[in-house]
């Protein structure tokens, strides 16, 4: 069953936190605000003040639990490796169970959980705007105090695709003998608003030989549901994910997307069964590129004169499993590049999923924080390795009237790759 | 509490910056202690003005009112024991200047230290005093502590930075201690009293800072024993040679374990203790002053030395150190963390008493710390769900303070008293000394308004 922790087994992970403090060093949100109740140690009290009947799951404890980007900095350098992310998580499902999904959770999870819904949306170029206008009543105070993103002026977002990724291509991509089959898990921005990544990593799969699956029936990975602490949504997610994937049984089952990753990969090791199994070959592009060589590869092609200068942003998700040097080693290898490390690579960008939508100003300052970074760093391109940091980067970029333009990383290595 | 009382605070500080929600009195009841009380109300002021309001108005209504930076004390500084006002420092974060030119900076309380550090880095300056806090706990509470780190041994602590102060006293005056100048002698020494004094004789408002150049370059070595003698008498053979490190660390034996089980790390199992030590300075200098350390302690039992010659070798090493923390959880769940400090050549005889104090209580404790400056950290680790095993802490943790002050040292060298070694108190300070300290508390703070409870029991 692919059925979800409460927070009452959380108990131990959550008792395990020492209240050092160390998570106020690393937390994008109490960076902006210092406040207690937004870092994870203060996070984890109200949890544990919660698992005791010390305090009610009102209005401002829905507040406060929202004040989570899951981005896992904090786990990643808690010394007691308090899993603040997934108990914000298990409290979010405690609340959606007990008040119900939020407007704006239940729209999304309409929409997220019904790809024929959510192809239509796309097709007709709406998939976000339909779902934040026509779901969120007008009268609520999300779109009255919130500019909404994706659809706010203010706001730059990507044009939706005119057919989505899964459609343009076969279920099945055939290789050479002997190399490995990757199912590619797309997630929902590649499909609908990036399809050219999805182009870009087929492009250097098929140079790579491997065989390629694509199956159509796969969906959303699940983190926005996750976040949103809608358990039902995440559960039927998950079974149509596993079936969808493990059909064919592939070698690796290979992620464009810092957050998909994180959502079929890290999360599904948390549900019983064979979710685990299929999360154990869930594996992120730069680790596979690099563990087949490619980096190498790349390294030997002749070198060209004209280059361009690139910075990288680390995604969270992939920043938080240790996923730094991969895609460094790809873009320091390719012959188009000169690649320059910026300062304060590793800060988040912001997103968070659904924690922009509705802290879009706070999720605009945590972004704000990349800029001197960026511009420091004299880059014409800021590569990454996440569709949504890519969103969210370009917005930042935009407000700060900066030049570069932020790009996959995939797309720069098919660029470079003979033809 | 009273609503008038709260009306009163928003006055002061604004209707947003007062709190009583039950989730924000959860959220300002602890620190690293991990103990628990309750705050009725948490304020967030903004400046000195304000601040000197809440401490007037407190004295009229007798309410209590406690300081608080990041939360990140050891010995429960911060925590609202008899109820009362949190007052948080968060939002006074502003680094006020650096003043290259006279090497001084003035900043505002809530300044977080790393973030300090690397705004004077930046042009070239230094500010050395390093609690391994640093990345978040504050410059307020530093300073309320005199906290200090692994560059003590060279650099001195907080208050040895410091050259004045804003202070809100508690009966809600604005003074100003020190200055900008290196030397000053009018007057009682303000600036140093306040070091140190955990939040009881005053609220610091802005802090004017001493800095350094920033050292061109550092070296780091791993040096390994075959005993705990040998790397103690390593430290007293360095300085005895007239160098001075900018780090001396030491771990025990009990400690490299830790550190091998938790992580794998690659130590020699002929390897008893541990010393990192660091030089810094210019850079021609580094290298014979390494070559010079390395002469000196050879014939102590060294196992192995280590010498890293890029700063990503230099940060392998200091990784080591800091996988302890982490790591002692392995040991066993709850550690209690004593920070005593003896003279340096004593280093050998406290180890040596510690170990037979874990011996005689049969519980682990695990030792590292500061060498250079006799600072050990001596971890007491239990489990607290076994019955009997927090009676036996409470008792190795007395008979470590007995020993301590038998070798001429202290019972805190860096983490304050607060109320988790206040009632340890007489057995460090005589009773004259107590009573001189109660009169200075007493005379300016009539009402005992200020931090009650903390440092001297009243
Ligand atoms: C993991 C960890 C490592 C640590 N390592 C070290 C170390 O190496 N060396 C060391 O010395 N300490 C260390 N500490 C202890 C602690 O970080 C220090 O004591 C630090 O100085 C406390 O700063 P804070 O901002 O968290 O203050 P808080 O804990 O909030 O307060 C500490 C005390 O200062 C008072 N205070 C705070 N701000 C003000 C102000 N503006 N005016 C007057 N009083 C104020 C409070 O009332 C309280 O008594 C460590 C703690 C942790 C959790
Ligand atoms: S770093 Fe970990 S143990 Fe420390 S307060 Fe934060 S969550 Fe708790
Ligand atoms: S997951 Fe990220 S945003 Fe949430 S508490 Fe941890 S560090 Fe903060």
């Amino acid at each position: 069953m692919a059925k979800h922790k409460k927070l009452e087994d959380y108990r131990e992970q959550i008792e395990q936190c020492v209240k050092c403090g160390a998570c106020q060093a690393h937390c994008p949100v109490f960076g902006e605000h210092k406040r207690e109740s937004i870092v994870a140690r203060g996070k984890v009290a109200l949890a544990h003040a919660l698992l005791n009947d010390e305090v009610k799951l009102d209005e401002r404890l829905v507040e406060d639990m929202s004040k989570c980007l899951m981005c896992a900095s904090c786990f990643d350098k808690c010394p007691n490796l308090v899993p603040t992310d997934e108990i914000v998580a298990a409290a979010r499902r405690e609340i959606a169970d007990q008040q119900g999904l939020s407007t704006f959770g239940k729209a999304l999870t309409t929409v997220i959980k019904n790809p024929r819904l959510m192809n239509t949306l796309a097709k007709s170029g709406k998939a976000f705007s339909a779902l934040l206008f026509k779901k969120v009543p007008e009268q609520s105070g999300l779109r009255l105090r919130f500019p909404l993103p994706f659809v706010s002026r203010e706001r730059s977002i990507p044009e939706i695709a005119a057919k989505p990724f899964r459609e343009r291509h076969p279920e099945v991509i055939p290789g050479e003998a002997g190399k490995p089959t990757v199912a590619f898990f797309t997630g929902c921005m590649i499909n609908y608003m990036y399809p050219e990544i999805g182009d870009a990593l087929l492009k250097i799969l098929k140079f790579m030989g491997v065989t390629v699956l694509i199956p159509g029936d796969q969906g959303c990975c699940g983190l926005p549901a996750i976040s949103a602490g809608d358990s039902a949504t995440v559960e039927e997610l998950s079974k149509r994910n596993l079936a969808a994937l493990t059909r064919r049984t592939p070698d690796v089952i290979l992620t464009a997307c810092a957050t998909c990753n994180e959502g079929i990969g890290r999360h599904f090791k948390h549900l019983e069964g064979e979710y685990a199994a299929m999360a154990e070959k869930v594996m992120d592009m730069n680790v596979f590129l690099v563990r087949h060589g490619l980096d190498k590869l790349l390294a030997e092609l002749p070198r060209k004169a004209v280059f361009q200068r690139v910075t990288y942003h680390d995604p969270c998700h992939l920043r938080t499993q240790g996923i730094t040097k991969e895609p460094r080693a790809l873009l320091r290898a390719l012959p188009g590049v000169r690649f320059v490390d910026m300062e304060g690579a590793d800060r988040c960008c912001g997103l968070g999923g659904t924690f922009s939508v509705y802290h879009y100003d706070t999720s605009k300052l945590i972004g704000a924080r990349k800029v001197p970074g960026i511009e420091q760093s004299g880059a014409d391109l800021v590569a990454t390795a996440c569709p949504g940091c890519m969103m969210q980067l370009q917005d930042t970029i935009n407000h700060a009237g900066l030049k570069p333009r932020v790009i996959h990383l995939l797309e720069l290595i098919a660029h470079d790759l003979p033809a | 509490m009273d609503q008038r009382i709260i009306r009163i605070l928003q006055e002061i500080v604004g209707k947003d910056q007062v709190t009583t929600e039950r989730a924000d009195l959860i959220c300002y009841s602890y620190d690293a202690t991990q103990q628990q009380y309750l705050p009725e109300v948490v304020v967030f002021p903004a400046d000195a003005k304000q601040i000197s309001l809440i401490l007037k108005m407190a004295n009229a209504e007798k309410i209590p009112v406690f300081p608080r930076g990041a939360g990140s004390g050891f010995t429960g500084g911060s925590l609202p024991t008899r109820g009362g006002i949190v007052l948080v420092t968060s939002r006074m974060d502003r680094i006020l200047r650096i003043d290259s030119e006279n090497l001084v900076a003035e900043v505002e309380p809530g300044v977080v230290t790393e973030q300090f550090q690397q705004a004077v880095e930046k042009v070239g300056l230094f500010y050395p005093p390093d609690p391994a806090s640093l990345k978040f706990s504050t410059l307020g509470g530093n300073v309320a502590e005199c906290a200090g780190g692994p560059r003590c041994v060279k650099y001195g602590v907080t208050k040895d930075y410091i050259l004045g102060l804003e202070v809100v006293t508690p009966q809600g005056d604005i003074i100003r201690t020190g200055g900008e100048t290196m030397k000053g002698v009018v007057g009682y020494d303000l600036t140093k009293l306040m070091c140190g004094s955990e939040g009881t004789l005053g609220i610091i408002t802005k802090i004017i800072i001493k800095l350094l150049p920033l050292p061109e370059a550092r070296k780091t070595m791993l040096v390994l024993f075959d005993s705990i003698d040998g790397a103690a008498r390593a430290v007293s053979a360095i300085i005895g040679g007239k160098i001075i490190p900018a780090t001396l660390e030491f771990m025990d034996a009990t400690t490299i374990d830790c550190v091998r089980k938790a992580t794998g790390l690659q130590l020699p199992e002929a390897a008893q203790a541990v010393l990192i030590i660091e030089v810094d300075g210019e850079r021609e200098m580094l290298e014979r002053q390494a070559q010079k350390i390395l002469d000196i302690v050879q014939p102590l039992g060294v196992v192995e030395t280590r010498v890293a010659a890029t700063p990503a070798e230099s940060e392998d090493i200091w990784k080591v150190r800091r996988l302890v923390s982490p790591s002692l959880r392995k040991v066993n769940p709850d550690k209690f963390n004593e920070d005593i400090c003896v003279p340096r050549s004593k280093v050998p005889e406290m180890i040596r008493a510690v170990e037979a104090i874990a011996k005689k209580h049969a519980i682990p404790i695990v030792n590292f710390g500061h060498a250079g400056d006799g600072n050990i950290h001596v971890n007491v680790m239990i489990d607290k769900k076994v019955p009997g095993q927090q009676e036996k802490a409470d008792q190795a943790i007395e008979e470590i303070f007995a020993a301590a002050l038998k070798l001429g040292g202290t019972m805190s060298g860096e983490h304050g008293v607060g109320i988790t070694k206040a009632p340890y108190i007489p057995m460090e300070l005589d009773p004259a000394a107590v009573a001189y300290m109660k009169t200075i508390k007493k005379a300016l703070d009539p009402n005992n308004i200020l931090n009650p409870g903390k440092v001297l029991l009243d």
